[in-house]
């Protein structure tokens, strides 16, 4: 306290302080994502409802709460939308101190492009806070930009000011709960500046690598998994110009912090703020919509809560007993039951034996006879016919379920989908009105633009093949009765199929709960994957940490690994250069000079190239396995030569087995099932040896089970390799 | 403390040490304030009421000389058993050499070579209160010398080869990561299941390993079985055991099940309070894994603990084992940490045996030593150093800095500066010694000047 008060009277002479210049935010109005799709693609997601008010109003009533008076709202993804909504809304009509002025931009495809295009506009003059339009916060910033404002006197280098908050006490919670990755910091206990930080951590890799230059100045360091990142920044001017520095910055976290922690030539320094008691956190998927959601309603986000008026919201939300919301004119049947924790909007009717918990139900919604409704999401105007089940899914406006629909766990219904009666769309199904894009677009982290950019006038034919379950009835709601198929919809809209990540992801993710045997798995893997297994200790020599660092590089030392990743990468785009016409003797040179500069060895070039050509194979246009299989059959052929090149000794072979399976397991999935029948093509083509794969598959013999999946799986043409070389030895 | 059995490692004659040790002085005996480095240890025992020890010395000739020092010393204070092995054996080999010996529950290793004033005691305490496998003594690093010793650069050099690499839990007593500094090339690798089961784990670079430990008696004895390639306790069992806490290839009967409900470690009670949070969201998940956990017990992770001790700053925490600590320990030891001496030190805060002598206008400053029948010539001066027993000293000698031992005979003239001289050594008349080890018995002819230089006789 002596300190403020210290500060306060230093303040009073500082020039800059009297030169007072306004409090501005930056609000991205894009999260530069596709965890929200199938909605999204219709409407922008800081429009979308979160217990009944748009989300951009909760980052704005806060950013009003915390003193802001300027706040730039940048919309890229349906700006129009974003625009029209702010234009109607009491953001920009209230006269007052706190001015919502929209920035548009069309081209914007990153966090770093947009604050690319506030710099250019010059409208920041000052320190800003940075938050994305899904922040739900009522932390105050008073201390943060205090001792941000301080540190930037004492060290003009320290240009951002990052909020973090300690989540729940297991690391496991913590993603579980809003479903985000792990995320890794390190943390001067004393200064508080961020020393390293991680997101997205490769499970694979079982160490965490610090650069011991970080203890030199510190003789203390804190290592944290246990920490949230709140995605609220207060940011220096120079953020900006640093953003415009280094045009491939994109990702704030990835790209902008990474960058800034690496790079030791400017010196420029992230510092932490930790909040204890207030709430700050950010919807970044349907898990952390569910559970923040769930938050608003037992009131931690106080006082931005349904009943309370603190903007447009319906003030006059009744709160009953057991953290039950009802607005006033709500037409419950006397046998309906609306259990805790839910909250009935406006308009809304709900028939008899109807029975709803843990669930908001938006406006103008007519609910049916017993019908349950849990743990869901019900956006405004949802017609819910009798008989219906819901169980811990989204449906968004003016949806028609009609009667005895089933929506599983973590069903995402997106705008005015009609479900045909009696059909159980299953569990993490996403359902639109919309064609899936196809699947090269959402590569790209991007929502669509506009709703008119092409996606509804050209759902390519190649994507509705490719989705699964697809049954796109016309209108004719009557229509449907006959062709009720067990996978179909009755009704209108696709079944989107899941996305890149593929199922493995969706759990993570839904608002459904995470399936039992999942947390099993989580919890084990952990603990006991990452472990150091017996095998490691034993073939520890005589003694020594530096012996235990060594036999650690062998697997991931992190220099190593990317150093390796690089080396792929220039493998791979010397093979792209073949596809475009180069000779491959010249190729061949070319991967060879690649490998004498990474230092690499023959068996990492083979490697390499094998990846590159099976990747080759992946892009060709497949439907099925057995496409997969002849694409790759070709490719395989067309540059047997080139690979034979590198593959001198039995080593470079088993090197090529070991790169496919690890390709299986992690890049390439696509080639999983195959790999056996791949196996096969590569020994009839004499790729590899008969002997490679056999040592290959005794090599395995001793591993552990999860890593025998492909020994396995080759078992009968491992067996008839066998019995074949043992009629050559008789 | 009845169970606890103590086995000091005490070395024998460690090559680093040259030319101050030698098949009649063994790195146990060398001398810290005039008695053996190894009573300091023996003395900080006793004080714990640890007097049950077993003192393992490699050689048969050094153990001899330790063990006939011991039993004239220690006579009816302490029972010690001393055991000799084979030099080069290691650590870990000269636990193997003594394994059957120890029966107790927990044994605490300590070396020979240490000077401290941390109770052992509290070492055990903390290893008994956790139930740990090992625990180990971790003291704060010297940062900086005493700042007038002018050899600040070697003292940065002892500060770079010593400090470790540790990781600690928010609670600072579970070790759960550890490497020699001075071994770490670039990166600090830390394992991500650690992190994971504590959620914040402490990394410090200021802090030593001062080679005090406490072992569970079974998980020694097993490690030091199975893993016969290890040699050191320090380099190869310690972090054997950190790194594999979380996965514990002990034997079950050496395994004390980990039942730790405050730090957010990894135990059944976790995964209890872990799903809690998840019952509102997936109460059959949670009931789920109640039902599976004691049903494979096979399949239950094992654990244990590794503990750290951390002395406060102000203890004091030295090991002799090398030139450099031979000088600063003997140095501390009569100057900031005189209280480990034992002696009382005189107004001057000097120590003077009555029955030394003195020539006129000879002075001997603080922080120095000067012991029983040693005598001294005439305008001498002595700053900063320990002379021993029976030494003749002639007149205008100066001594700065320096260890002298026993029996040394220095003619008139000679200065002698940041220098160890062992007994019997004969300086002849204005010989100049600079940052030099003399070996036993050495004779150095009058008038030579010598600099940074070990001389021993052939």
């Amino acid at each position: 306290m002596a300190q403020k008060k210290g500060h306060r009277s230093l303040s009073s002479d500082d020039p800059e302080e009297l030169a007072r210049v306004p409090l501005q935010a930056v609000l991205l109005a894009d999260s530069f994502a596709t965890k929200f799709r199938p909605i999204t693609l219709e409407r922008p997601k800081v429009l979308l409802p979160l217990v009944n008010a748009p989300m951009i109003d909760y980052t704005l009533a806060w950013l009003e709460s915390v003193g802001v008076e300027e706040a730039f709202v940048f919309c890229c993804a349906h700006s129009q939308q974003v625009k029209d909504y702010l234009n109607k809304s009491q953001w920009m009509k209230q006269p007052g101190t706190f001015t919502v002025q929209p920035i548009e931009s069309h081209d914007s495809i990153s966090a770093g492009d947009a604050l690319r295009v506030i710099y250019n506009l010059g409208v920041i003059c000052g320190d800003f806070v940075l938050v994305s339009g899904d922040t739900i916060s009522n932390m105050s910033l008073k201390e943060a930009l205090q001792e941000h404002k301080e540190r930037r006197k004492k060290d003009p280098l320290a240009v951002m000011t990052m909020v973090i908050k300690h989540s729940k006490p297991s690391s496991l919670t913590h993603q579980t709960r809003l479903g985000n990755d792990e995320i890794l910091m390190a943390i001067d206990p004393d200064t508080k500046e961020l020393l390293y930080y991680e997101d997205k951590t490769d499970q694979s890799q079982r160490f965490i690598t610090l650069d011991k230059m970080l203890l030199a100045s510190t003789p203390t360091l804190h290592l944290h998994n246990d920490k949230q990142d709140c995605y609220i920044d207060i940011c220096s001017p120079e953020v900006l110009s640093l953003f415009t520095d280094n045009f491939d910055y994109q990702h704030l976290r990835r790209h902008f912090v990474k960058g800034l922690l690496v790079d030791d030539l400017m010196g420029y320094k992230i510092f932490t703020h930790e909040i204890h008691s207030s709430y700050a956190a950010r919807i970044d998927n349907f898990r952390s919509y569910d559970t923040i959601s769930k938050d608003i309603i037992q009131r931690w986000t106080y006082p931005m809560v349904p009943d309370v008026q603190y903007f447009g919201n319906c003030s006059q939300m009744k709160l009953d007993r057991l953290g039950i919301y009802k607005a006033p004119e709500v037409d419950q049947s006397r046998t309906a039951q609306i259990r805790a924790f839910s909250l009935i909007g406006n308009g809304t009717a709900i028939g008899d034996h109807s029975v709803i918990s843990n669930s908001v139900i938006g406006q103008s919604c007519t609910i049916g006879r017993n019908v349950s409704i849990q743990g869901s999401y019900i956006w405004d105007n949802v017609i819910i016919e009798d008989d219906c089940k819901l169980s811990h899914a989204l449906v968004c406006d003016g949806v028609h379920l009609r009667a005895g629909v089933v929506l599983e766990p973590g069903v995402i219904l997106s705008f005015k989908v009609e479900v045909g009666q009696k059909i159980v769309i299953p569990a993490y199904s996403k359902v639109s009105l919309l064609p899936q894009p196809s699947k090269q677009d959402s590569d790209e982290e991007l929502e669509y633009a506009d709703a008119n950019s092409g996606v509804v006038e050209s759902p390519s034919i190649t994507s509705i093949a490719n989705t699964r379950n697809v049954d796109p009835v016309p209108d004719s709601p009557d229509a449907e009765h006959s062709d009720t198929s067990e996978v179909g919809i009755s009704g209108v809209g696709y079944i989107w199929s899941t996305t890149e990540g593929g199922h493995e992801e969706e759990w993570r993710h839904s608002i459904a709960p995470i399936p039992a045997e999942k947390l099993m798995e989580f919890c084990l893997s952990a603990h006991t994957d990452l472990g150091v297994s017996n095998q490691d200790v034993n073939s520890l020599p005589a003694s020594g940490e530096l012996q235990l660092d060594s036999e650690s590089t062998g697997f991931d030392d992190g220099e190593d690994y990317k150093d390796s990743a690089d080396f792929e990468k220039e493998v791979e785009a010397t093979f792209q250069r073949v596809l475009a016409g180069v000779n491959p003797e010249n190729v061949i040179l070319e991967i060879n000079s690649l490998r004498l500069s990474y230092d690499m060895s023959h068996a990492d070039c083979a490697g390499s190239l094998f990846y590159s050509i099976m990747k080759s194979a992946l892009s060709a246009p497949f439907s099925s396995n057995r496409e997969l299989l002849l694409n790759t059959g070709k490719e395989l052929s067309r540059w047997k030569d080139l690979l034979k090149n590198c593959l001198k000794t039995i080593d470079e072979e088993i090197e090529v087995l070991l790169k496919f399976e690890e390709m299986c397991l992690e890049t390439t999935k696509e080639f999983a099932p195959l790999f056996s029948a791949i196996l096969n093509h590569l020994y009839e083509k004499d790729i590899l040896s008969e002997d490679a794969i056999l040592s290959w598959a005794e090599e395995k013999e001793g591993a552990d089970e999860s890593d025998k999946v492909f020994v396995k799986q080759s078992e009968p043409f491992l067996k008839w390799l066998r019995e074949a070389s043992e009629d050559e030895d008789d | 403390m009845m169970d606890f059995q103590v086995v000091v490692l005490a070395g024998g004659t460690a090559k680093k040490l040259a030319p101050l040790v030698s098949k009649e002085v063994p790195k146990a005996l060398l001398p810290v304030a005039n008695r053996p480095v190894l009573s300091y240890v023996l003395e900080l025992l006793e004080s714990s009421n640890l007097k049950d020890l077993i003192v393992v010395v490699e050689g048969e000739d050094a153990a001899l000389r330790v063990g006939g020092w011991i039993s004239g010393a220690y006579v009816d204070r302490l029972h010690v058993e001393v055991a000799a092995v084979p030099e080069d054996v290691g650590t870990a080999g000269a636990l193997r050499a003594v394994a059957h010996h120890l029966t107790a529950n927990d044994v605490l290793i300590v070396s020979g070579d240490l000077v401290s004033d941390v109770p052992p005691g509290a070492v055990a305490a903390t290893h008994r209160r956790h139930g740990a496998v090992v625990t180990t003594l971790l003291c704060y690093a010297p940062v900086s010398g005493p700042s007038d010793t002018g050899s600040s650069a070697g003292k940065d050099k002892v500060k770079k080869s010593r400090y470790n690499i540790v990781g600690l839990d928010p609670t600072r007593q579970l070790l759960l990561h550890i490497a020699a500094g001075a071994e770490v090339e670039k990166d600090i690798r830390v394992q991500k299941n650690i992190l994971r089961a504590v959620g914040q784990l402490e990394i410090r670079a200021d802090l030593m390993d001062a080679h005090m430990y406490a072992f569970k008696r079974t998980v020694l004895q097993d490690v030091l079985d199975q893993k016969d390639t290890f040699h050191s306790i320090r380099q190869d069992v310690l972090p054997y055991l950190v790194r594999t806490q979380l996965r514990s290839e002990i034997s079950a009967n050496g395994l004390h099940k980990v039942e730790d409900n405050a730090n957010g470690r990894v135990s059944s009670q976790n995964y209890v309070t872990w799903m809690s949070q998840h019952r509102e969201i997936a109460p059959s998940a949670y009931q789920e894994l109640l039902a599976l956990s004691p049903r494979s017990p096979e399949n239950a992770l094992r654990t244990h603990k590794c503990c750290a001790y951390i002395a406060s700053k102000s203890k004091y925490c030295a090991r002799l084992n090398s030139i450099q600590a031979f000088s600063d320990i003997n140095r501390d030891v009569v100057g900031e940490a005189s209280h480990l001496s034992g002696y009382s030190f005189s107004s001057q805060n000097n120590i003077i045996h009555p029955s030394a002598e003195l020539g006129s206008k000879t002075t001997v400053g603080p922080q120095c030593m000067l012991a029983e029948g040693s005598q001294m010539g005439d305008k001498c001066s002595v700053k900063r150093s320990i002379i021993g027993r029976h030494c003749r000293i002639g007149s205008n000698v100066k001594i700065v800095n320096s260890v002298v031992m026993n029996h040394v005979t220095i003619e008139d003239g000679c200065l002698v500066q940041g220098s160890v001289i062992c007994s019997n050594v004969h300086l002849q008349e204005r010989v100049v010694l600079k940052d030099c080890q003399i070996g036993a018995g050495y004779v150095v002819t009058s008038g030579s000047e010598y600099k940074s230089e070990p001389l021993a006789r052939k």
